[in-house]
């Protein structure tokens, strides 16, 4: 088995992207821009519906089912998708997805397939795999297509140009669609753009690929929510549909959807309702795609399903919330992450995915938040990310090895606190450290203390220690 | 052959990942009965009020009308417009160009317009909600044409998206539809008229 394409291959480590990220003003501005308007939008959103917390607390419950149970519903969404007329296929891992939609492509005699938005088929690297294998794929998501036309990475798990403003947009328009000399910074014309390039794409294409925002184990439904119709166009205009899907993905029943349908665009884009929301169920005879293909993907999820703590990321249902109210997201954007999954979300679900502490980008990831807690209250299927993010924390510290300078430190701490005596000496001496504050913090300690200080201040220590302020005034 | 030799080469994948599932799982929790706490219905003072309000709130253009027929005319009276299959006979009047189905896309997509009727509404969300039933026809018929004209009876339209869900047959090919097409890839404002119809008009039917 290869890597895991969950993380971008050579990635460095959060705190140096994030410095990176962080001398790019215009970057800076544009997600503050962005992500500010999206936080008020969302929080009008909630707040018209007097159930929000109870419809949260359905939405936790109803995955946790799913989870529990999941070769269960997997079994039975199976069943159901091929009883009516779909094809399932399984995956254990990126690779052998890629093969299998590469292989089904082939065989439908496509050389272009064109592609809903997808957080699955990005994560898995598709694009590259078809592209290698000879088949054009076309991002028909405006993002998307701005992504992929600027030869450019996703930022944003809604929104994957979010880093870019609409200036910069038109630029890229003008360089790489032909006929766009004259188009201004408006987003209606940028949109207009748009649909004019795509749709001949639409209307030749013979195979469309998709990810799913949820299947439903009992009726074999699949549901894409979207706005803008490029989803409409995949589901319906080309003669075979390839659908690949995480294998967390699943609701147990139809009813179970009415949580759902209402949890995800109040909280990602902040609306009532989403414009465009497709259902369908295997193939509908002289409607839409006559080939139905489901491709099942693990890729990491059996792993983070195996972990008491971290399996919860798998409620996850792509919203982008905990994105926008993240402090640490608002400042690096989301390139700085690495992956597909960028911000808190990504902070928990990227380095699981991957499964491999000993990487150091995956493993710098969860320590990349202040531990604010706002993730948590926005998330509609309520994933304690702050509670995840410290116990990989403490995965990580565990897969470095024994002479880190945090095992030191820990070594050191455990040596000075077992006697009083230690202790004390420890205390007057760290009381010294105040030569080297200023203004009452600590900017800079000689190693090993300077992997602390690298990327974060330290309160200067106090005058005087509470046991000898003790002795002075009461003993 | 669609499908080919697919699910027999990755019946191995799929014991390998439901073995990996039952062992990540080891002791399963007990069931927990799933809490459903939330308001399946509201108390709306008028449901019908609501849904003209929040489907107009997303730049749709509302009409509120006591027989179709005659609006039909005044705002399609000179084009060319497509039609499913078993639309009211009355709504065809001869003042329209109607284009019956059997139709190409390219028909679709040179045509002035769709006229529809609809499953359901949903007042809440400012939804209507399409299942290929009676007077909708194939997904694609309202999806290229650049206008859609959808006439929604009284008694289709829902208070909330779990009276409406109720009312809807999952197996059947579903679209809901809130709004013109529209993007939030801008910026993460949203702007109206991607791909899908760039306007969205709406006749209630009242009760």
């Amino acid at each position: 088995m290869g890597r895991n394409p969950v993380t971008w291959l050579g990635s460095p480590a959060f705190p140096t992207a994030a410095r990176t990220a962080l001398a790019d003003d215009q970057l800076r501005r544009n997600l503050n821009h962005a992500t500010g308007l999206i936080r008020n939008k969302r929080a009008g959103a909630v707040a018209e519906l007097p159930d929000w917390e109870q419809l949260r607390l359905s939405g936790e419950a109803i995955k946790d089912e799913v989870l529990a149970n999941l070769d269960t519903y997997l079994l039975r969404f199976e069943e159901s998708v091929t009883a009516r007329g779909g094809v399932v296929h399984w995956a254990a891992d990126a690779a052998e997805a890629n093969e299998i939609v590469l292989r089904l492509a082939r065989e439908a005699g496509a050389d272009e397939v064109v592609k809903i938005k997808s957080m699955a088929t990005m994560e898995i690297g598709l694009n590259e795999a078809l592209e290698a294998g000879g088949v054009k794929p076309i991002e028909t998501d405006l993002a998307e297509l701005i992504v992929q036309l600027g030869d450019d990475r996703p930022s944003h798990i809604l929104v994957p140009a979010i880093h870019k403003n609409r200036t910069e947009i038109r630029d890229i328009f003008r360089t790489t669609m032909p006929g766009t000399e004259d188009l201004t910074n408006e987003p209606v014309e940028l949109a207009a753009a748009a649909r004019a390039f795509l749709r001949r794409k639409f209307l030749s294409a013979k195979v469309a690929v998709s990810g799913a925002n949820f299947g439903v184990a009992s009726t074999g439904s699949v549901v894409i929510v979207e706005s803008e119709g490029n989803g409409r166009m995949c589901l319906t205009l080309p003669e075979t549909l390839i659908t690949v899907m995480g294998i967390e993905k699943l609701v147990p029943s139809w009813q179970d959807l009415e949580v759902f349908l209402q949890l995800l665009p109040r909280s990602s884009t902040a609306e009532r309702m989403n414009p465009y929301t497709s259902i369908w169920s295997g193939v509908t005879p002289g409607d839409g795609p006559q080939n139905f293909h489901l491709v099942l993907v693990d890729n990491g999820r059996t792993d983070t399903l195996a972990s008491t703590v971290g399996r919860q990321a798998l409620r996850c249902i792509r919203c982008s919330a905990c994105l926008n109210v993240c402090p640490v997201y608002e400042r690096t954007g989301g390139q700085a992450y690495g992956s597909v999954y960028p911000g808190p979300i990504g902070a928990i679900l990227t380095p699981q995915l991957a499964g491999d502490m000993h990487d150091k980008h995956a493993a710098s990831l969860p320590f990349a938040s202040s531990l604010c807690g706002a993730c948590f209250e926005v998330c509609p299927v309520r994933i304690d990310i702050p509670s995840v993010l410290v116990h990989l924390r403490s995965e990580a510290v565990a897969a470095k090895p024994r002479y880190s300078p945090e095992a030191i430190g820990m070594a050191a701490m455990s040596w000075v606190m077992a006697g009083p005596r230690r202790f004390h000496v420890a205390q007057r001496l760290a009381t010294a450290g105040r030569l080297l504050a200023r203004g009452g913090k600590i900017r800079r300690l000689p190693f090993p203390g300077s992997k602390w200080t690298d990327s974060r201040d330290l309160p200067a220590p106090a005058k005087e220690s509470f046991s000898a302020w003790w002795k002075r005034t009461r003993g | 052959m669609p499908g080919g030799s697919g699910p027999v080469a990755d019946s191995a994948a799929k014991d390998v990942i439901l073995g990996r599932i039952r062992t990540a799982l080891g002791n399963r929790p007990a069931a927990r009965p799933i809490p459903r706490e939330y308001q399946r219905s509201r108390p709306f003072p008028s449901v019908l009020d609501l849904f003209a309000e929040r489907v107009a709130d997303y730049r749709a253009i509302v009409h509120r009308v006591d027989d179709p027929v005659a609006m039909v005319r005044s705002l399609l009276a000179g084009k060319r417009i497509a039609v499913p299959p078993d639309l009211p006979a009355e709504w065809l009047v001869p003042e329209v160009t109607w284009l019956h189905e059997p139709l190409s896309n390219a028909d679709l997509d040179g045509c002035d317009g769709v006229l529809t009727g609809c499953a359901a509404g949903i007042a809440e969300t400012g939804t209507i909600v399409l299942d290929g039933g009676v007077a909708q026809g194939r997904r694609v018929i309202t999806l290229l044409p650049d206008y859609h004209l959808c006439v929604v009876r009284a008694d289709q339209i829902a208070g909330t998206v779990p009276e409406a869900l109720e009312r809807l047959e999952p197996t059947r090919p579903l679209t809901f539809i809130s709004g013109p097409s529209a993007t939030s890839d801008i910026e993460l404002d949203r702007v109206e008229g991607v791909h899908g119809p760039r306007t969205l008009e709406v006749l209630i039917v009242n009760g």
